[in-house]
């Protein structure tokens, strides 16, 4: 018989600080990404497959380089925490623990190489 | 507190007319959740097409002849094949996303409604994806 109290008996489980968090990110990213998307695949076609040249005319503007930037930085974050409820669903125990770590290693890896790329694209130009 | 009645215990003998969960192997999943899997689906699939493009910018950042190799991959058949597919992925989960908008404000759960948005969702991913192809 312990003499906790209630409160102290469950303090620190469950939710474990969290709470919703990635549910609201999850949603936010989600608003964010709606005109996102559309302002990324407009130019993005058109300079798809046109060559280097069309890269350079296209990502030299800084309007077409921070939506494109945008987009894939908010999209990784998206897919980041979209693929834990994934993971979290079907797989246990040390597969579950490694495919966490590199499922965030991963998406912000290519978060991050996509941001940069289109910065380097834009101040080279 | 008194005894419970009986049928409102859990610990109820009793257990011959209590409801059944739906049994998945047997229970024909509505259109809804159907289209619910595939937005979890295409979610996952979308890191293919994604792991493509920054590889395209991440090439034409490093130098026009490598660019030249990524541009030429995914504007080939194939990278258009994986792209217009992957395109196709991207409005569906956009627009089931959307319509999760309103389930999570509580809108929309009526039966005509959800049938109506069934197949709104599956209707828009198509028109966006020939629009876009159109457009680009």
């Amino acid at each position: 018989m312990s003499y906790k109290t209630d409160y102290n008996r469950v303090a620190g489980l469950g939710r474990a600080g969290e709470g919703v968090h990635h549910f609201w990110v999850q949603r936010v990213t989600s608003i964010a990404l709606v005109p996102l998307t559309i302002l990324f695949l407009i130019p993005f076609g058109r300079a798809l497959g046109g060559g280097y040249e069309a890269l350079v005319a296209t990502y030299s503007s800084f309007g077409n380089a921070l939506t494109a930037a945008l987009f894939l930085g908010v999209a990784a974050w998206h897919f980041a925490i979209g693929m834990q409820v994934v993971i979290e669903d079907y797989f246990q125990g040390g597969t579950r623990l490694v495919l966490l770590v590199l499922n965030k290693l991963v998406s912000f890896a290519l978060g991050a190489a996509g941001v940069f790329a289109i910065a380097t694209i834009l101040f080279s130009a | 507190m008194g005894r419970q009645e009986r049928g409102t215990n859990m610990a109820d003998v009793n257990r011959g007319d209590r409801p059944l969960s739906p049994h998945l192997q047997v229970y024909r999943l509505p259109l809804v959740a159907k289209i619910s899997i595939m937005t979890r689906i295409t979610g996952v699939a979308l890191g293919a097409p994604a792991l493509l493009i920054v590889w395209w910018f991440v090439a034409g950042a490093y130098s026009p002849e490598y660019f030249a190799v990524a541009d030429g991959l995914l504007s080939s058949l194939l990278g258009k094949i994986v792209l217009i597919a992957g395109l196709w992925a991207l409005w569906f989960h956009f627009a089931n996303g959307i319509r999760h908008f309103f389930f999570d404000v509580g809108r929309g759960f009526e039966l005509p409604t959800v049938a109506m948005t069934n197949w709104l969702v599956i209707g828009a991913s198509v028109v966006l994806t020939v629009l876009t192809l159109l457009l680009v």
